[in-house]
């Protein structure tokens, strides 16, 4: 098109490319520091000398965390939430979403604004955390990290956006074949929502990858702990509010800190690029109805 | 008459009896979810009862007896909860100033990139951030800015002193607002990118023939196309002003020297209830900034819907 070969549009086309660079560069700098810094050295750490590369390149950082057995009792737990709490929300996001999606059931009408309301308005933190810990007593088990969060309506929206723009024809066609309400879930709607249930996987993977919180507040025992209450553990050192010691020096070296660190970020780094083309087009076809 | 619509009444109830004997099938899948929901949502939200009543502990979590307005007055007078009240207000609207801005504009340049594979690039990349864990964020944020820190190492360069920019309380809004646009700006744009998909092709070449340019084609096509996701997105935002979710990041990346400044209404509630134990106390301070999250989503949503006719609801 014409439009295009303006010069001040040409100019244009420099400048946003340089921009864009500059994001990027922004975006994965922090990320390059990180792991520059986990195979340096110590005392090039120490002296502020890293920049875009390892100084002193060494792996004895990483040596030491897989010498020390800790670090993997906590990425084994944070594996264990994760696959449980996964499939728990998965399950119950889709349960929920495939019926509301429905316009014929009725019921709906009630059921819909019941669930959309705790978007704006919640328990908030402390009766939850009464309800958890007194009520429940869920204090110090995996449940308490796997159940609170299990639902989150903004999935289910996207989730029930999804199902609403799949063809009826399909499900029509089934149940006249004489297949039933579960048969047409299972056989029929669950294959064509492969991308939506990808974008699900890995948006409740990562929440619960991620999570620190929840372990932080309900998890006593530092045996059930994930590895991100581990990380913060190491990154925090001293420097909590409550524990109120100097603030720049926490003990724990730099080099550790980073490698940690990285090795958390590692597998969600791995499996994005994989989800990525289906959670674009999942949330793309969730938020065009929503 | 009154017979007739009784009658009508009863009609409707017998069915909806028999609609849901006929679709119980489809009805099964929602039990447990909306047990769920019960349970981890309806119920915390009715426990919120024991900011007007006394509750000491114990497995009578809707407390033992009222007394009334006792702890929102007492919160009222106290000078931890103006401070924590202000700063939320304080970072919530900087962040959101700087941010949503930020990520508009962001979006507009992307969707002026030409070469798709490019676009691909850009866009793969500027998501990652989103995917890093908070716990991550903070600790990559302490190493960038500590004393031994890359940024403390190119000012030393242009001869200025190292500066403890995680313990200076003048730097907590800087640290804070940038990791989050660092974090958000990417993930921000997917929704305004998928608007302006859908905006009718016709419609920019028609603007084209008018003699309109790349920049005025944004101005008068893309902008108005995706006014509708800007204006939901900015009634969320703005209804979460007071209840954003920060407080998990403030608790991971404040100390003591920054509390003072950096404390927002979601940092004091988690002391005063989860550290100290004052849980009715905490939670009248937390009702509190519930309902007024409450009241600014249904007031935005009006202006709104009176102004661009979007609404959420």
């Amino acid at each position: 098109m014409l439009q295009y070969k303006s010069k001040s549009y040409r100019v244009f086309t420099v400048i946003n490319f340089i921009i864009m660079l500059l994001v990027i560069f922004i975006t994965l700098y922090p990320v390059i520091y990180l792991v520059a810094q986990s195979f340096s050295n110590d005392a090039a750490v120490a002296s502020g000398q890293i920049t875009f590369y390892p100084i002193g390149f060494t792996t004895a950082t990483y040596r030491y965390i897989l010498r020390n057995g800790d670090f993997f009792r906590y990425y084994g737990n944070t594996i264990l939430y994760s696959v449980i709490g996964t499939l728990i929300s998965v399950a119950f996001t889709a349960l929920l979403a495939y019926p509301l999606s429905k316009s014929k059931l009725r019921l709906n009408k009630f059921l819909i604004p019941f669930v959309v309301f705790t978007m704006y308005f919640s328990g908030g933190m402390i009766p939850n955390y009464v309800m958890i810990t007194q009520w429940l007593h869920l204090r110090d088990t995996m449940w308490a990290i796997v159940l609170p969060g299990a639902v989150s309506t903004f999935n289910f929206l996207l989730m029930k956006s999804f199902f609403q723009g799949l063809p009826a024809e399909l499900e029509e066609a089934a149940s006249i074949d004489g297949m039933g309400t579960y048969g047409i879930f299972l056989k029929i709607v669950l294959p064509l929502s492969k991308a939506i249930m990808a974008t699900m996987f890995l948006f409740y993977v990562v929440g619960m990858w991620n999570e620190w919180f929840g372990p932080f507040m309900y998890l006593d025992t530092k045996d059930k702990w994930p590895v991100a209450l581990y990380v913060r553990q190491l990154v925090q050192g001293a420097n909590t509010v409550e524990a109120g010691s100097t603030s720049e020096a926490s003990n724990v070296q730099s080099t550790l800190k980073s490698a940690s660190m990285v090795l958390t970020t590692l597998p969600i780094v791995c499996v994005y690029p994989f989800v990525q083309k289906y959670f674009v087009q999942g949330m793309t076809m969730g938020a065009v109805k929503g | 008459m009154a017979k007739k619509q009784k009658k009508q009444k009863l009609h409707h109830d017998e069915s909806l009896l028999r609609h849901v004997r006929k679709e119980w099938k489809l009805y099964t899948f929602v039990i447990l979810p909306i047990l769920w929901y019960i349970i981890f949502r309806y119920i915390p939200m009715l426990g919120n009862v024991i900011a007007f009543r006394k509750y000491r502990g114990g497995p009578n979590i809707f407390g033992d007896y009222w007394v009334g307005f006792r702890y929102f007055k007492q919160f009222l007078k106290d000078e931890q909860f103006w401070n924590a009240f202000w700063n939320t207000l304080r970072l919530s609207i900087k962040y959101l100033l700087v941010r949503f801005p930020a990520t508009l504009i962001f979006a507009l340049l992307i969707n002026e990139i030409r070469h798709v594979k490019w676009k691909k690039v850009v866009q793969t990349i500027s998501y990652l951030p989103h995917f890093v864990s908070l716990v991550v964020l903070c600790g990559m944020v302490k190493e960038l800015v500590s004393l031994s820190g890359p940024i403390n190492s190119i000012l030393s360069k242009f001869g200025v002193d190292a500066i403890s920019f995680i313990s200076d309380p003048k730097w907590f809004d800087t640290l804070y607002i940038t990791s989050g646009v660092w974090q958000a700006l990417g993930w921000g744009t997917i929704l305004y990118l998928t608007a302006m998909t859908g905006i009718n092709t016709e419609l920019y070449e028609a603007a084209a023939i008018d003699g309109a340019g790349r920049f005025k084609q944004t101005i008068h096509v893309t902008i108005p196309g995706i006014l509708p996701t800007i204006m939901t997105l900015l009634i969320l935002d703005i209804g979460g002003i007071m209840t954003s979710g920060n407080t998990q990041k403030i608790l991971l990346l404040y100390n003591k020297f920054t509390q003072n400044r950096a404390d927002i209404i979601g940092t004091m509630v988690y002391r005063m209830g989860i550290t100290n134990g004052n849980f009715s106390y905490a939670t009248a301070v937390g009702l509190f900034e519930g309902v007024i999250g409450l009241i600014l989503v249904t007031g935005a949503n009006t202006l709104s819907k009176k102004l661009t006719e979007t609404s959420l609801w």
